[in-house]
């Protein structure tokens, strides 16, 4: 039965309420008195040397209070990359400088040479305007096969384009050839997966606020992620102690990975803040947006599928060019490595599997990770060459995949790709699937559709991904920079109600709802007294944020921690309070009890007790109720899921669109279900908008072409259908004490094969020979291929 | 500077605005109003939706001194008269219509907007006619079922499992 209250129960938002009557607190909303703002001079060329930067004029506009170019910040540090990867020979990946204004050259369009700060937004975006920049156009870096092969480098320093080229694992690369080689049967595929652009719909932000007096700084700004941005800015960038910068990032309008980084604009505002000694602002423009986030995805890769004669998997092979833009963003060597190889067993036995993998700088924007970030380009390349293959062998694609998959007997269970899933049952998600896209009832439908003169298709996939990235132990050895741990405090107040002090980032997930349900179950309160705290630095512990659908597995887990330290400290009071040993005291729905006797104080009466300790032993017990506790997990969460999609086609112009779409998850335990339904409805969105429409392009000058709202396809509500989400599977993780799984990114991992294997399969389905069409499936694409 | 005078949520307000200045940029930063967002510069998210003169209108679209003399109602008029969330919000809350919130203003004024003219509308004419907003959160999957609701539809039928 559903609950009414804590873990499992679909509690409503609290959350909801500022956002509904237009009282949250944004970036932009924030407002500092003597404010000044800050506007970007931008290059428009992808690639050039900057010869002059004249400033002379815009200095003498109107409002204007300070110039800044790249000559004021030669003597800082660089943005740095969190992860070194190395190449298959042993050598480092290359690292050149990302300076917080470009100096010397400018490497993509939208790379901020010059910044002007005025009175008003208009004065400096005017003066802005009037810095006169002579920067000599070179030829651009874009393609990245030419980028491989040319002698034009984005960076000259490193003189080549290839920042890494990865093998994994690289001990399995013969035994993977020689399988492929005595296969019975390989199916290649050569695949791309489009560049996507994030676009969570607030832009960014930073404002910073610098106080002479203490030295001191307060950098409101737009992050996933607050305590890394204030690592990197102080151990890399400006060098601001840390204990002297505060980073607060309040509401937060979506990230979806692209607000985990470090961006230059914020380095910039915290020393123009200094130096003006008065408040700098700046909001990015959409345009700026599409400019200068990180995007996503961006690979071309060729796939090989080795089957034996029964069709078993014998090895999956891989040779991907993973695009990094023009400098590396915080995460951009471990999203196509780490999180893309060690997936490519996706759910299946399979003995053999070596992945490659070369990153390539192009004068494009930073490439990073985007919901998914890794894992939904492993998942895209399995899922459609495994389409492929039973084509091919002419096998029905459900059955080939169940008959390859990780039986649920074989858990915990090593992968040829070097993870060790600890739980799954794969088979019994894939019934669940079944049972939802009523695969017996797509005949009639079909028929249906064909009598209004479209094609109608029917498309499956299976995913894993895995969640949680650890534990630091571990991840330190593969090249991570930074643990992954988080942390959590619950302050319990003297009156009795609480304060969680998180190191997670909400910014759409509602943890400010889900988190009290976990309190409140293990201390039997009521979750309306309990209150989460997150997104500045200086009232939380030092946690890593949220990304990589870690908040819950990762965090939750701290929190679980730190209540287990509550309790005991909170039976120590108690038994005192009782003339007891707190090993005779059991506390149960927020009563401790004396074992065997009908002695009983309340949690809230020990709460009082800590924080007014009259007849108290303090030799013994120190006043106070409040812990704090950092979680490493000892593995990732493994979620997997299968879905399901029907489209139609229409044959005279090409377009598709989806008619069913049935998703059926195992997220392990499940705190609140409705949270976690809408965790899925968003990221197939976004997976069917990378499958169907989204794409972002440059031309071969280096131009953003696809810069605006009026060239990038977002998916709107017409685009798509209601869906049918199930996560009544469920293997609980033993890996958190939780038993959860991240639920926030599966949509947009999963989604893209499904819908592109429903559209191939309603194109064959009129004869049409064709095996593969690379996303964004446009009508121009799906009609060109039906018409060669 | 020219002056500019109108109505928000039922109050007289006036302020000196430059004429390039945005209506968006009137009630964010002259009225404080700071629940209209800013999502594009394309006038193609609906972030920033208010409605004028009984209109669904993008503020961002239109210039302060164009509002002169109108009725601008805003997210923050939305709410009933004791504070709490209208049939509305209030159906956007129950039915999670909404994740990171930036976009919820623009999608409750949209709402609004429709169930004024059509009093019972089909999923299909919710979908269509939220053509001007953007959310990147919810999939809209809610936020077509909070509209419903808030009609008072039936949304049983609509539920993902």
């Amino acid at each position: 039965m559903p609950k009414d209250s804590g873990i499992g129960a679909a509690t409503r938002r609290r959350e909801d309420a500022r956002f509904l009557l237009g009282s949250g607190r944004y970036s932009d909303d924030i407002v500092l008195l003597n404010q000044t703002y800050a506007v970007f001079a931008r290059s428009e060329v992808a690639n050039g040397i900057i010869k002059t930067i004249n400033t002379s004029e815009a200095e003498k506009m109107p409002g204007v209070i300070a110039v800044f170019t790249g000559d004021d910040f030669v003597d800082v540090g660089g943005n740095p990359a969190g992860w070194l990867i190395n190449s298959r020979d042993g050598e480092p990946m290359k690292e050149p400088k990302r300076p917080v204004l470009a100096h010397g050259k400018v490497r993509h369009v939208g790379d901020a040479y010059a910044a002007v700060i005025a009175e008003t937004e208009q004065q400096a975006r005017d003066a802005a305007e009037k810095i006169n920049a002579d920067i000599m156009e070179l030829p651009a870096i874009i393609d990245m096969t030419s980028a491989l092969s040319g002698s034009n480098y984005v960076h000259d320093e490193i003189e080549t384009n290839q920042c890494f080229d990865w093998g994994w694992i690289e001990d399995n690369r013969e035994a993977t050839d020689n399988a492929i080689k005595n296969a019975h049967h390989v199916t290649t595929l050569e695949l791309t997966n489009n560049r996507l652009v994030p676009n969570a719909m607030e832009p960014r932000c930073s404002i910073a606020d610098y106080n002479a007096a203490n030295d001191d700084y307060t950098l409101y700004t737009t992050s996933q992620n607050p305590h890394l941005t204030r690592l990197l800015i102080s151990a890399f960038v400006l060098g601001i102690p840390e204990n002297k910068l505060t980073v607060v990032s309040p509401d937060v309008g979506g990230g979806f990975g692209s607000k985990i980084y470090h961006y230059g604009e914020e380095a910039l505002v915290l020393a123009a803040a200094k130096r003006i000694k008065r408040p700098v602002r700046w909001t990015a423009s959409r345009s700026e947006s599409f400019m200068t986030d990180a995007h996503g995805r961006d690979h071309v890769t060729k796939i090989e599928l080795a089957l034996d004669k029964d069709n078993n998997f014998l090895a999956f092979r891989t040779e991907t060019m993973a695009n990094v833009g023009a400098y590396l963003s915080n995460f951009s060597t471990v999203t196509p490595t780490i999180l893309h190889g060690t997936l490519m067993a996706g759910n299946y036995s399979v003995p053999n599997i070596y992945v490659n993998v070369k990153a390539v700088f192009t004068n494009t924007a930073p490439v990073d990770a985007y919901r998914g970030a890794g894992r939904p380009e492993a998942t895209y390349s399995l899922e459609r060459v495994i389409d492929k293959a039973a084509l091919e062998l002419n096998l029905d694609p459900i059955a080939l995949r169940r008959q390859n998959f990780i039986k649920s007997d074989q858990f915990p269970y090593v992968t040829a790709a070097g993870l060790n899933y600890d739980v799954g049952d794969y088979d019994a998600i894939m019934d669940r699937l079944e049972h939802h896209a009523d695969i017996k009832g797509f005949a009639e439908r079909k028929k249906i559709s064909e009598k209004q003169g479209k094609l109608r298709g029917f498309g499956v996939n299976s995913y894993i991904e895995a969640c949680g990235i650890a534990p630091s132990n571990l991840i330190g050895t593969l090249g991570a920079r930074v643990g992954l741990y988080d942390a959590a405090t619950i302050r319990v107040n003297a009156t009795g109600n609480i304060s969680v002090m998180v190191g997670a980032h909400s910014h759409g997930q509602g943890h400010e709802t889900a988190f009290p349900q976990i309190v409140a179950d293990m201390l039997g309160v009521d979750p309306n007294n309990v209150e989460i705290v997150h997104g500045d630095t200086s009232k939380i512990p030092f946690g890593m944020g949220t990304y990589g659908s870690r908040s819950l597995a990762v965090c939750g887990s701290a929190i679980v921690r730190g209540i287990e330290k509550i309790i005991a400290k909170g039976k120590k009071i108690a038994a005192h309070m009782m003339e007891s040993t707190e090993d005779n005291v059991d506390f149960e729905d927020g009563v401790f009890s004396v074992r065997g006797t009908n002695k009983t104080v309340s949690f809230g009466d020990v709460a009082l007790k800590a924080y007014i300790p009259h007849n108290f032993p303090i030799e013994d017990i120190e006043p106070g109720l409040e812990e704090t506790a950092f979680y490493d997990p000892q593995n990732f969460t493994y979620p997997a899921g299968a879905y399901a999609c029907e489209v139609e086609v229409d044959p005279n112009t090409g377009k598709v669109s989806i008619e069913r779409f049935a998703a059926a998850d195992d997220f392990g335990n499940i705190i609140n279900p409705m949270i976690v339904e809408g965790q899925v409805h968003g990221g197939l969105a976004q997976g069917i908008g990378q499958a169907l429409l989204e794409g972002c392009v440059y031309n071969d000058d280096g131009q953003l072409i696809s810069g605006s709202y009026m060239d990038y396809t977002m998916p709107r509500a017409a685009d798509l259908p209601s869906f049918v989400v199930d996560h009544t599977v469920q293997t609980p993780s033993t890996d958190n004490p939780l038993g959860v799984k991240g639920c926030g990114e599966a949509g947009a991992i999963g989604s893209p094969p499904t819908v592109v294997n429903a559209v191939i399969n309603a194109l064959r389905s009129a004869g049409h020979d064709i095996t593969h069409i690379d996303m964004p499936l446009t009508p121009a694409r799906v009609w060109a291929a039906m018409n060669n | 500077m020219s002056n500019v005078t109108m109505t928000v949520n039922g109050k007289t307000v006036s302020g000196s605005v430059e004429g390039r200045t945005l209506l968006v940029e009137f009630i964010r930063n002259d009225l404080h109003l700071t629940g209209t967002h800013v999502g594009c510069d394309t006038s193609q998210c609906g972030a920033c939706a208010v409605h004028v003169d009984g209109k669904l209108a993008k503020a961002c679209t239109m210039f302060a001194l164009e509002a002169n003399g109108s009725e601008v109602s805003t997210i923050e008029g939305q709410a009933n008269e004791d504070g709490s969330l209208n049939v509305i919000q209030q159906a956007f809350k129950d039915h999670h219509g909404l994740q990171c919130g930036f976009c919820t203003p623009g999608m409750v004024m949209a709402a609004a907007d429709l169930l004024k003219t059509n009093s019972k509308p089909t999923e299909l004419e919710i979908r269509e006619h939220l053509e001007g907003n953007i959310c990147r959160c919810t999939g809209y999957h809610n936020i077509v079922k909070a509209i419903l609701a808030a009609s008072g539809q039936d949304v049983s039928n609509i539920a993902a499992e």
